[in-house]
């Protein structure tokens, strides 16, 4: 498996990096005493641990391309994935959304406001990735300022509580609706950009928004936020923080099970067929009779309609909205959670979002290499499974023997 | 009496007057003309690099035509001009096409591929999806139903589920032509449907043309299958530099100079002689 020829690269590229990493691992100097420290150990460390990686990466690489090289033999058998079989077997995923279920419904009473906090934040990703995935996944439009329609909703609860006193219940649609509106006004001038042209002005958008609310005092009290923001309200009940925090909990669950309800339907209508088509070949698809710009549109806007919807409810959940919480790297994160989860996949983007917002929290002791793990889990996954933790899944149809179909 | 109505049914449903292309200083088309009439399958042939697959281009709105007219009679109804419409408005119109380097969605399966195509004739928008209420469904039903009885004519139907980027070449070019079908077009436009195809796979695509025609169909083929365009059409056309060299049935190109020259070179005609 390993040639000769892997194990002199794998030499050759240790000794590359112990060369790039000489002046930061080894040499320390001691500004006080005036001396400097050689630890020679360090380049043994690096040189060893370089050497591994290398002959492991190689090791998996040429697993895959085995395995590539298996399927390509017998043409038309794609492999069922794994996931897919335990998607499109009842007697398995039945009891398993059961269990989920229970969890679920349990979790808050069994775990602390903390714990809770946690699982809301996670949720609220949940929404946001699916949002995107409609822009980003579905409809191949890559958005790399997704939050400023999260941005939108937020500070269109704040600010419309501030200056009318409207509560949570009339904000969320209200937000929603301002969001895809924001949806549209971008869309249009990006209408003719595609790829990286795409993604440049998105992020321009992104800042704009961002820049706006923390310049313009007047209308958005600039960096110092918004506070006192209410919580959500039920039927005008008092409710304790802890009670709060469940009921907030609750109303996350059926909202992103609303989310997901919705998304699943669209993808698997004309109109996400149409967005579908558009991410394979924008030509083919508009020679096809598809309208490109109405299509577009209503990916951006029904992609900006969810960000608005979190943005209400992380308002609530704070209590205070400032500019710093919808910088790029929110975008960043989203963006993550969608390809890491798998472009286009309902059940991927959920679990990435668990994935990327979970374990960051509950690995705080490692939280100096925070940034460093979650770096390199993107770069394998970007090498060994680039559709993702689980890949899109397409609607299939049965036929009987002559035309009559059973859908 | 007699002579007016004639002259409407005769009224060629696809007319083409002095269409010109430049990119910058290249004229890819000049001054060209050509007719479809129903019912007909019209070829149109020439060298490569002649400007054919410009032409469709201009004809489905992906390309702006710099100057010229296309008109476009669909049967029993009014002349539109096609000119500066986009593509998916085209299409609209009854004009499908095929693409010359195979453009399927190859991401999603063969079914829904040609579903694509029905996107123009259905109108089910973002609430019917949510909600999907009777009406919705009927329209989904009827789209699945004519989608496979189009599959089934052009013998995909026991692929409908797998992906388009696994099947082999020959379908992937039907499965381009039952896309195009979906659309309810009645003036087909397939650039290069032999492209790559073996003898076999050829026989049956003649076969397969020759059905769409029977249904009644017009058809505007490139094609650079001489066999396969002398069997097929009642009219030909032939375009070299841009221009339209010559036209007329499969027997007068064929023994026509000028096509001979632009295909062979001139010594050659010179040796032959």
């Amino acid at each position: 498996m390993i040639s000769l020829k892997d194990i002199r690269s794998a030499f050759l590229f240790s000794l590359w990096f112990i060369f790039l990493t000489f002046p930061l691992m080894v040499i320390k100097v001691n500004p006080i005493d005036k001396t400097v420290i050689w630890r020679w150990h360090n380049m043994l460390y690096i040189g060893v641990a370089t050497f591994l990686l290398y002959i492991i990466s190689r090791f998996f690489l040429q697993q895959k391309k085995a395995r590539q090289e298996k399927i390509r033999q017998d043409q038309l058998k794609e492999r069922i994935k794994w996931s897919h079989k335990i998607l499109n077997e009842p007697k398995i995923y039945v009891p398993l959304l059961l269990v989920i279920a229970v969890c679920a419904l349990s979790f808050p009473f069994i775990f602390s406001t903390y714990q809770t906090n946690i699982m809301i934040t996670a949720l609220m990703y949940v929404m946001l990735g699916l949002g995107l995935n409609i822009v980003v996944g579905v409809a191949g439009l890559l958005d790399l300022g997704y939050v400023a329609f999260y941005a939108v909703g937020a500070y269109s609860y704040a600010l419309l509580h501030l200056h009318f006193g409207i509560g949570f219940w009339t904000a969320l649609p209200i937000g929603a609706l301002l969001a895809a509106t924001f949806g549209i006004i971008l869309g249009f001038p990006v209408l003719r950009l595609r790829g990286d042209y795409l993604a440049i002005v998105t992020l321009g958008f992104g800042e704009i928004i961002r820049l706006i609310l923390e310049n313009w005092n007047d209308f958005s009290q600039g960096p110092s936020g918004i506070s006192n923001i209410p919580r959500p309200g039920f039927f005008g009940m008092e409710m304790s923080l802890n009670t709060a925090i469940i009921y907030l909990y609750f109303l996350m669950i059926g909202l992103v099970l609303f989310t997901i309800f919705v998304v699943n339907r669209l993808q698997n209508s004309r109109i996400g067929r149409a967005w579908f088509a558009l991410r394979e070949d924008e030509i083919a698809c508009q020679a096809m009779g598809i309208d490109k710009t109405k299509t577009k549109l209503t990916a951006f806007a029904l992609g900006a309609t969810w960000a608005g919807m979190v943005g209400v409810i992380f308002a609530a959940k704070t209590t205070f909205v400032n500019p710093a919480s919808f910088t790029f790297l929110e975008s960043a994160m989203i963006l993550c959670i969608v390809v890491l989860g798998g472009m286009g996949s309902i059940i991927g983007v959920i679990l990435g979002a668990f994935v990327l917002i979970l374990l960051p929290e509950y690995l705080r002791a490692f939280s100096d290499f925070r940034m460093l793990v979650f770096g390199g889990v993107l770069v394998v996954m970007m090498v060994f499974r680039p559709q993702g933790i689980i890949s899109n899944i397409r609607h299939t149809y049965k036929f009987q023997k002559k035309t009559e179909e059973s859908l | 009496m007699n002579g007016t109505s004639q002259s409407f049914t005769d009224k060629p449903i696809l007319e083409i007057s002095n269409l010109t292309k430049d990119f910058g200083g290249i004229k890819a088309l000049d001054q060209l003309d050509l007719q479809v009439k129903q019912g007909e399958i019209v070829a149109l042939i020439g060298p490569n690099g002649s400007g054919k697959t410009t032409f469709f281009n201009c004809l489905t709105g992906i390309y702006k035509p710099t100057a010229g007219d296309l008109l476009l009679t669909p049967p029993g109804e009014n002349t539109i001009r096609l000119n500066g419409l986009k593509p998916n408005k085209v299409t609209q119109k009854g004009l499908a096409r095929t693409f010359q380097n195979i453009r399927l969605f190859p991401n999603m399966t063969v079914l829904e591929n040609v579903m694509i195509g029905r996107h123009c004739r259905t109108k089910a928008r973002v609430l019917g999806a949510i909600f999907r209420d009777r009406g919705t469904r009927r329209e989904e039903r009827q789209i699945v139903r004519l989608c496979y009885e189009i599959l089934e004519k052009v013998g995909l139907n026991h692929m409908v589920n797998e992906f388009a980027k696994n099947m082999p070449y020959g379908a992937q070019r039907r499965l381009e032509i039952a896309r195009a079908l979906a659309t309810d077009p009645f003036l087909l436009l397939l650039d290069e449907p032999a492209a790559g195809m073996n003898p076999h796979e050829t026989k049956e695509l003649d076969d397969l043309i020759c059905q769409i025609r029977d249904d009644g169909l017009s058809i505007l083929l490139i094609e650079h299958d001489m066999k396969l365009v002398m069997s097929l059409s009642d009219h030909i056309f032939v375009m070299d530099y841009g221009k339209k060299i010559a036209e007329g049935n499969p027997e007068q190109v064929r023994n026509n100079p000028d096509v001979i020259k632009a295909y062979l070179g001139e010594d050659i005609l010179d040796d032959n002689a």
